[in-house]
């Protein structure tokens, strides 16, 4: 599996996001935590070859979430789907 | 290989059609533009940029832009999943865009996650898995009372495509219809 890391000043929390390639809020949420200077990891659901896409979808229900892009993962315990400024600020304590 | 312009151009005028504005957001405007552009080159068709398709046409028909979730999404939020369409009291009223939940049935998703050797090479498990979801749903005949407009469907459109006349004026066809030989 293809998993970019961007660098943050930002690293209290591990985060990790399920994210489409072309899909303009998943940009978006890329773009957010790059502003607020965050480190985070991502995968391009739809750039995956099929074994990954297949784990990706495994991967999201073992952890109850709906599959839906995009999704992130806080500290392997919080689940937040789709893109959700406030959520994503009191995940993170922005 | 589509252009953006082409794109944006069938994007304007299907909303239009239905009486919606795209996205004032340039920027995000543009990112959604070029994903569709991108879904059609490597598809063949502008399946919505913010879901995984499968790269299977029939798979992927539903999600096909403008998918069939939007008059519903559009209807109930105000604007579409990947927030291309938006109504226009929306934007009047400058209302924040956030996502909105997926509509789109779980296991129609999970499908575009299944390798597509599996279901070449399985044809036994995967196949009725496919075939369940046509199956399942009722389609019924509706027909538009002020213009006559006719469309094969679950429910009636949210909105005439041609005299822009609401759901209540559509009226089901109850007629026997043999498919196939």
């Amino acid at each position: 599996m293809k998993i970019v890391k961007v660098n943050g000043k930002k690293r209290s929390h591990k985060i990790f996001m399920y994210a489409i390639s072309t899909c303009a809020w998943c940009k978006r949420t890329k773009q957010f935590l790059k502003d607020n200077n965050v480190e985070f990891e991502y995968v391009d659901v739809d750039l995956c070859d099929d074994e990954d896409k297949e784990k990706v979808e495994k991967e999201i229900t073992r952890r109850g979430g709906r599959l839906s892009y995009p999704t992130l993962i806080v500290d392997d315990k919080t689940l937040i789907t789709g893109y959700k400024e406030d959520r994503i600020s009191e995940a993170l304590e922005l | 290989m589509t252009t953006l312009e082409a794109v944006r151009r069938r994007a304007e005028s299907d909303a239009r059609t239905y009486g919606y504005v795209l996205n004032p957001d340039s920027k995000f405007l543009v990112d959604l533009i070029e994903g569709l552009k991108t879904n059609e080159d490597r598809y063949g068709y502008p399946s919505c940029p913010c879901r995984l398709a499968s790269g299977v046409f029939e798979l992927d028909r539903d999600i096909i832009c403008p998918c069939d979730y939007r008059d519903p999404d559009v209807q109930e939020y105000g604007y579409c999943f990947c927030g291309l369409f938006i109504r226009k009291d929306i934007i009047e009223e400058n209302k924040p865009i956030e996502s909105i939940p997926e509509r789109r049935p779980q296991e129609k998703i999970a499908l575009a996650h299944v390798p597509a050797s599996q279901r070449v090479e399985k044809p036994a498990e995967v196949v009725p898995a496919l075939t369940a979801i046509p199956l399942k749903t009722k389609l019924k005949m509706w027909y538009c009372k002020q213009c006559g407009y006719v469309v094969f469907r679950e429910e009636p459109p949210f909105i005439c495509p041609i005299c822009k006349a609401k759901k209540e004026m559509f009226e089901e066809i109850r007629a026997t219809i043999y498919l196939g030989a």
